[in-house]
């Protein structure tokens, strides 16, 4: 089989699906919007910049610093590599959080 | 490090007291940071420029020229909301490696920006954009006090 284009991504999605059984998870790969940032003339990944949407029950009852810090704790060593993420967008509601959200995204 | 060593930027209010309050390092939920690699002298150095004005953000840059998109989101964020310029200070990390990787374990937050508000860590861009969003932000900086006031309030009836 083929090496993934993705490492990164795959990383990510296996970890945040095994730790917080998320009903939903989507993650959007923005590091070509970022590619000519100073701060990335070292790198050659291209999958530095993340915006991730994780919907899951695990988050319940918890802060938002608290659901931000349960992603990064998960992916601290990516965050920490050299060449690993560099910016991390994150959405974390629960699944009533996001029902609720939908239903005013649609009026 | 000595704490006059943190750059601190424009829109610092000069002389600003400092109010110590409650420290949050003390409180058991930040137990696990007393594991920490930071020098105590780079916590103590931190632990100043937190309280250095009731709004205080870490960011790339400054607050004139942010050098990150997501500090300079905040920037507008923190301008939207009306926060006094009185009471507000931005530190560069740009400046000082020490305090770069110093405030990312103090807060236990791997990235910058970094908001606090009366020495307590409020969060990064994306917690800030959606209390902005759900009005959640206004509420907190009200509360504490740190907006500009309203001009209703400052041409009040004046004194015969």
């Amino acid at each position: 089989m083929a090496s993934s284009q993705t490492p990164m991504e795959d990383i990510m999605r296996q970890k945040i699906t095994q730790a917080l059984s998320p009903t939903a998870l989507e993650i959007f790969n923005d590091s070509h919007l970022h590619a000519h940032h100073k701060a990335m003339k070292d790198t050659t990944s291209q999958e530095t910049h993340f915006r991730v949407f994780i919907t899951s029950a695990a988050f319940s009852s918890k802060m938002q610093p608290a659901r931000h810090r349960m992603v990064y704790t998960l992916l601290k060593d990516e965050l920490a590599a050299q060449g690993g993420i560099h910016a991390l967008q994150l959405r974390t509601r629960t699944p009533e959080e996001d029902e609720k959200a939908q239903a005013k995204e649609a009026v | 490090m000595n704490p006059a060593m943190l750059s601190r930027t424009a829109f610092s209010a000069a002389g600003q007291a400092l109010r110590p309050r409650r420290n949050p390092l003390l409180s058991s939920r930040f137990a696990a940071l007393q594991k920490a690699f930071i020098s105590s002298e780079t916590r103590k150095a931190i632990d100043k420029a937190v309280g250095t004005a009731p709004v205080v953000l870490f960011m790339k840059g400054t607050p004139e020229t942010p050098q990150c998109g997501f500090s300079r989101a905040s920037i507008q964020i923190l301008g939207l909301q009306g926060v006094n310029p009185q009471k507000f200070t931005a530190f560069n990390v740009l400046e000082d490696e020490e305090l770069r990787q110093g405030i990312k374990e103090y807060s236990d937050w791997p990235t910058i920006p970094q908001l606090y508000v009366n020495n307590e860590f409020v969060g990064g861009t994306d917690i800030m954009m959606s209390m902005h969003q759900d009005g959640s932000l206004a509420k907190l900086l009200d509360e504490k006090d740190v907006l500009v006031e309203a001009e209703g309030s400052e041409t009040s009836t004046p004194s015969p």
